[in-house]
């Protein structure tokens, strides 16, 4: 397990100069994330009602809630994909990124893996880690890039932990599915976001590969902040320590995997009731 | 290295630049070193055809890079050749001194015929043939910037995108027809004299003319052949299957289709300027939206995202057209709509899908 924050963070994490200045970010007096009644409505239909989340710094939060629960909008909300109604999200103490678009909120160290996956599939697997790989992002310098050997490691070191290594020179539109999300989640390691928004990531995975990919997210926690949205109970008790449950738009409970599940009003969502 | 591996995996990529290179280099040698009455000596016709296919399939190319490249389906792009073609046009205009009919020092005929004592301001500077080419270069550049940043700012897309394109080449058109403009209304301008002091219908210009075309042709080639395969290149590709997934990954996809989409403009302005010594003339009818359209059929016919498929469209379609409408030119538009409509069913991959698939059939 630890093998893999030392090969993917390891102590020449020499590409974490960013966007941001060091100490920009600030979250010595709260989480790293916050976000403060929340609602979004499509068409006078509340996706989100209220919604407030809060996730600490280096935190591993599971999202859990039945279909339609606002889990996916919640991620729309936090990456600038959706404009919330009213409410405020915060990244760190300083940062409102409700002032920010996709690509700012992406530099600014918010990573995201999509529900449905969504790699380039015209690309190669290489490739599409390249594009993710933390760099500057602006044009000319993306025209003159050319990979360090050092950040050729990193990719290496990537298309290892998720197993897509003798597919690296392959396009990614001939990966499986179980694949395609697997270089997504590599895709977000690439980006080294502070924080990784991961949609459904075990969709279409063997068994195996469902474990390693929680070996994976736990291996990851404390040096990033992850929030995780599952419907797998399985998998998600496997991973979690705090599990926040949705319904409706709105925080129905938070709590251990075992308090939640014996929460009454979760066990009547969940029943249909 | 990959460009160089990708040629030679590429059959009809090193065909075609062999054919140019060809073209390029023995035509122009031939009329330079033989007398008019032999075999090998290429009509002055022939030479300015040749030369004109070429600038065609400049800009042709240079569309693939923003269509086929950049998914933003451009329907206005003749305008930025056409500016090009002005820009040229332009200092063109201002060699031929006192040769004009009124024979003014200064001002071209039609401003004589307009009663103007006064060059107007943008006219300033035309007569220096470096400045022309700045001017070659910037015009569709900056129209592409303005229009670019307007719209892929705000995130005009598709349809949408082509439809004001459309309007805005349809704009430019309907603004070069006023006389009060100053680009000499409906004629346009023509009657060229010379270019850098030598005849322009001299064979030795025309033969010089035809080599600049192929060889900024290649040059073009070259160049695009290494944008595409650049990061760049990759993150053009990936906003063309996927625009709002690029943005999460920290891209600002707007800054990328404006980069992509003013070069292509510059390439076009280029392809424009070589085009007006060649045909003589420049008029607004180069603004029609119509042409704007044929670009997109040659592009289509010879295989998007290629580059090369560009450039054998453009070629494969002007040459049809050269024929047909020297036997029957009422049907060339049709016949034009009918190759759309079959290629778009029966050859999505255009000429260069097809090869590729026999090329495929020979080997297994
Ligand atoms: N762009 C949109 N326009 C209209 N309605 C939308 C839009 N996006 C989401 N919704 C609706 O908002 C609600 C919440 O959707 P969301 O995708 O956030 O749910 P979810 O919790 O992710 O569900 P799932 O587990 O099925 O992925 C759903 O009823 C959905 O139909
Ligand atoms: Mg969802």
């Amino acid at each position: 397990m630890k093998t893999f924050a030392e090969n993917l963070f390891g102590e020449d994490d020499k590409l974490k100069s960013s966007v941001l200045a060091d100490g920009e970010l600030d979250t010595r007096h709260g989480p790293i994330l916050y976000m403060e009644d929340v609602s979004v409505s499509f068409d006078g239909f509340k996706a989100l009602n209220k919604l407030s989340l809060y996730i600490d710094a280096g935190e591993l939060r599971c999202v859990i809630g039945p279909n339609g629960a606002g889990k996916t909008t919640m991620m729309d909300v936090i990456t600038g994909k959706t404009r919330p109604d009213v409410g405020s999200v915060f990244f760190g103490q300083t940062i409102d990124l409700l002032k920010m678009d996709e690509p700012a909120i992406a530099q600014v160290g918010i990573g995201r893996k999509f529900q449905k996956p969504s790699v380039f599939d015209a690309l190669t697997v290489f490739e599409n880690l390249e594009l993710a790989l933390k760099a500057d992002k602006r044009t000319w310098q993306t025209l003159f890039f050319r990979l360090s050997g050092e950040q050729r490691d990193r990719i290496g070191a990537v298309l290892e932990t998720v197993g897509l290594s003798a597919f690296a020179k392959e396009r990614a539109g001939i990966l499986s599915h179980g694949q395609k999300q697997w270089l997504e989640i590599g895709m977000l390691l690439m980006q080294e976001p502070k924080v990784m928004l991961v949609d459904e990531p075990i969709a279409g995975m063997t068994h195996q590969e469902i474990e390693r990919t929680a070996e994976l997210l736990l291996s990851l926690q404390g040096e990033r902040s992850l929030v995780v949205v599952e419907h797998d109970m399985e998998f998600v008790r496997s991973i979690a320590k705090k599990v926040t449950v949705l319904h409706e738009g709105t925080v129905l409970t938070e709590g251990t995997m075992d308090e939640v599940q014996n929460d009454p009003r979760v066990i009547q969502v969940y029943l249909g009731g | 290295m990959k460009l160089l591996t990708l040629a030679s995996q590429d059959k009809t990529c090193t065909t075609v630049l062999m054919a140019l290179a060809a073209v390029t280099f023995i035509i122009p040698l031939c009329n330079l070193l033989t007398p008019a009455d032999s075999p090998l000596h290429f009509s002055a016709y022939t030479v300015s055809l040749i030369g004109k296919y070429l600038t065609f399939a400049l800009l042709g190319m240079s569309l693939d890079l923003v269509w086929g490249y950049c998914g933003i389906l451009a329907l206005g792009h003749g305008a930025f050749f056409a500016l090009g073609g002005y820009a040229m046009g332009m200092y063109l205009m201002r060699q031929i001194g006192t040769r004009g009919v009124y024979g003014d020092p200064l001002l071209p005929d039609f401003m004589v015929f307009l009663n103007w004592k006064e060059l107007p301001w943008y006219w300033l500077g035309f007569d220096h043939f470096g400045f022309a080419l700045l001017m070659v270069l910037l015009a569709p550049g900056i129209l592409a910037f303005v229009f670019g940043w307007l719209a892929f700012r705000s995130r005009v897309t598709g349809v949408y995108l082509s439809i004001i394109t459309q309007a805005l080449t349809y704009a430019l058109l309907l603004a070069f027809f006023r006389n009060e403009m100053g680009f000499g209304g409906n004629n346009g301008l023509t009657d060229f004299k010379d270019i850098l002091g030598f005849n322009i219908q001299s064979e030795a210009v025309r033969s010089v003319l035809l080599f600049l075309s192929g060889f900024s042709l290649i040059g073009a080639f070259l160049l695009c052949r290494w944008i595409v395969n650049t990061k760049l290149g990759r993150v053009v590709t990936a906003i063309r299957d996927q625009e709002s997934r690029v943005r999460f990954l920290g891209y600002r996809v707007e800054m990328f289709k404006l980069w992509i989409f003013v070069f292509a403009a510059m390439l076009a302005g280029v392809a424009g300027a070589l085009y007006v010594p060649q045909v003589g003339i420049i008029n607004p009818s180069e603004f029609t939206p119509l042409n704007s359209l044929e670009i997109v059929v040659w592009v289509a016919m010879g295989g998007r995202g290629t580059l090369y498929g560009a450039i054998i469209g453009a070629v494969v379609v002007n040459y049809g057209k050269t024929v047909l409408t020297g036997l029957m030119p009422e049907i060339w538009l049709f016949t034009l709509g009918a190759v759309f409509i079959v290629i778009t069913l029966l050859l999505p991959d255009g000429i260069v899908g097809l090869l590729r698939r026999k090329l495929q059939e020979q080997h297994a």
